[in-house]
């Protein structure tokens, strides 16, 4: 436990050393504000001329606002995580620190947990910091909170388990770019596999639908928590350490 | 401290380390040499477990390097070819983090890093980014780094490797001021070093040992006579060396003399005594007295470089095919090696 706490927290600080964690913060501040900005800007057009026809329609900033946006948040997601995981490994492997890490007194699982757990304090970083604009909802609106955060749960879920994926695809190279594209790859597929559905009804397109990430963001987004869902997300981060773990077992024993 | 035994790695194609068997007692300061590709820096990364061998035993402080990993690992203090440094971190930051993962914490920390900042001279750059530093700080804030637990032995692959001279006598230095409180294992394909670091060496080529001995031995081992270079000159006109040769040769305790090289009125003869017998004094007199000058009288000592060529050559030639990846015995490797 202090061992993994050792490796997170030097993984993080040399996110914050170096610009990536500055930069991933500030790119997605901006493009999270800017949707933030078009999201409600509509919002209020639509009540004012609801208004000004005199219907008075229900509206729901939860259902408006804060679902389509957060919605967008796990899509934007996607871009950040091979962002994030592309380098614990391959880094390490470059630069040949790896030596350092699997020639201490600290057992391999714990170095994956703990840069798999640095990975995902850093994504959940970004995302909140980017929800810091809900405040304004909150101050100037009535939303539900409720539903706002199991939506959050499931984006956090949603980017641990592709970071769990990133960082397996990192110990397979030394190349960073390599690892990256590979995990865009990934993320992108795992996406893309929910269209299948729409027109196709098969076992194979079903089990292609399920293995989609953002089936299962669904029931989130709606903000129903369900274990089902949670559950793939839990089992796609044991997979993703796995895997993560056999493959520094194979560097082991074959470099 | 250190036993191995029948120790073999084989990769999907190669063989990197043959059994090879050797120990190491405590307190030793043992070269590891062999040419580029020879399976040093494999055989180095088994001790530190790093990877398990394919077969054979080692075990490090009565632990085995397999199934007692983890012991080995708190005993071990281990610098790569390339010093581990996360380039974006501060000096002292790094050193921190190492001596954490190696199980220190708190006031015995910040201690043990205040010593090998003092012990490897790297105190003034402790606020430095690791990016920032050169080549030689690099290199010592590595061996902070093994250190940093005060482990039982050290495995150094290539401590000096890419250092200029200046560097590399301060690497020497710090290495063997480090002897006493530790095992220390180098690698290294540069002779001199091992002359003058080590206590002993073991010699492997292709994966195989080839040898190991204490370096007075070995070098004692390949020269059996000593031999040494006069070059004699004539006062006036030419010199006639047959003349030369045989007022050598009666000189009691002289086996052998040889004509190597005539440079114009000048030549030069090797002269071979027998073991034990120093004949230099009677050499220069009985030159002098015959009225020749002498120009230079030094000794043609094998050097530890010429019984490594000996030892890996001869094998190059028996087993041409051997099996590690390639490299072949870089000859010319030690050359530029300042012999300082």
């Amino acid at each position: 436990m202090r061992n993994i706490w050792i490796i997170c927290r030097r993984e993080l600080s040399s996110y914050f050393t170096s610009p990536i964690a500055w930069l991933l913060l500030t790119m997605y501040s901006v493009i999270f504000g800017f949707i933030f900005w078009n999201f409600v800007g509509e919002f209020v057009k639509q009540g004012m001329e609801m208004e000004m026809m005199g219907q008075m329609q229900p509206m729901n900033i939860n259902e408006q606002v804060i679902r389509p946006l957060l919605g967008t948040s796990s899509f934007l997601g996607l871009f950040v995580v091979p962002l994030i995981s592309m380098r614990l490994f391959a880094e390490e492997k470059r630069n040949g620190t790896i030596e350092l890490l699997a020639t201490s007194p600290v057992r391999d699982i714990e170095i994956i947990l703990g840069k798999w757990f640095a990975a995902t304090v850093l994504y959940c970083w970004i995302i909140l910091y980017a929800s810091i604009s809900f405040v304004f909802l909150f101050r100037f609106g009535n939303p539900d909170w409720k539903p706002m955060l199991i939506t959050l749960l499931g984006v956090f879920l949603q980017g641990a388990a592709l970071l769990a994926i990133g960082t397996f695809i990192s110990t397979l190279t030394k190349n960073q770019i390599i690892a990256g594209a590979l995990t865009f790859g990934a993320c992108l597929l795992l996406w893309v596999f929910s269209w299948v559905s729409s027109y196709d009804s098969s076992t194979w397109a079903q089990v292609m639908s399920y293995m989609s990430v953002i089936t299962h963001f669904d029931s989130f987004d709606r903000g129903v928590l369900s274990t089902k869902d949670a559950i793939y997300y839990l089992s796609v981060i044991f997979v993703g350490l796995f895997f993560t773990a056999r493959s520094m077992e194979s560097l082991r024993w074959r470099s | 401290m250190i036993t191995v035994t029948d120790l073999t790695k084989r990769y999907a194609r190669t063989t990197a380390v043959d059994h090879i068997s050797f120990s190491v007692n405590k307190g030793d300061i043992v070269g590891f040499l062999g040419p580029n590709g020879a399976g040093k820096t494999t055989t180095m990364r088994m001790l530190t477990c790093f990877f398990p061998p394919t077969s054979g035993k080692a075990t490090v402080a009565g632990f085995d390097v397999f199934d007692q990993s983890m012991e080995v690992r708190r005993r071990i203090g281990y610098l790569p070819e390339a010093p581990p440094l996360y380039l974006e971190m501060e000096t002292i930051e790094y050193l921190r983090f190492v001596g954490r993962l190696k199980g220190l914490s708190g006031a015995d920390l910040e201690k043990r890093v205040a010593y090998v900042c003092d012990r490897c001279a790297i105190a003034d750059v402790k606020m430095k980014l690791l990016g920032k530093l050169s080549k030689g700080y690099r290199q010592r804030v590595g061996l902070a780094q093994a250190i940093i637990h005060n482990p039982d032995v050290l495995i150094l692959d290539e401590p000096t490797a890419g250092l200029d001279p200046k560097q590399i006598n301060e690497t020497r230095d710090l290495i063997k001021s480090l002897a006493g409180d530790h095992t220390i294992i180098l690698s290294t394909h540069i002779l001199p070093e091992v002359e003058q670091t080590c206590e002993r060496v073991i010699i492997i080529n292709k994966g195989k040992l080839v040898a190991t001995d204490s370096v007075q031995n070995l070098q004692a081992r390949a020269r059996g006579a000593e031999s040494v270079l006069i070059e004699v000159a004539p006062r006036t006109g030419s010199l006639a060396t047959p003349t030369v040769q045989q007022r050598l040769e009666k000189i009691a305790g002289v086996s052998r003399v040889q004509l190597k090289e005539e440079r114009g009125p000048g030549s030069v003869f090797e002269v071979e005594s027998d073991k034990g017998k120093l004949v230099r004094g009677d050499l220069a007199r009985a030159i002098v007295e015959a009225g020749w000058d002498l120009n230079e009288l030094r000794p043609s000592a094998m050097s530890l470089e010429e019984v490594f060529l000996q030892l890996t050559g001869s094998d190059t030639a028996t087993t041409p095919e051997a099996p590690p990846a390639p490299a072949p015995p870089d000859t010319d490797a030690p050359a530029p090696e300042a012999k300082a």
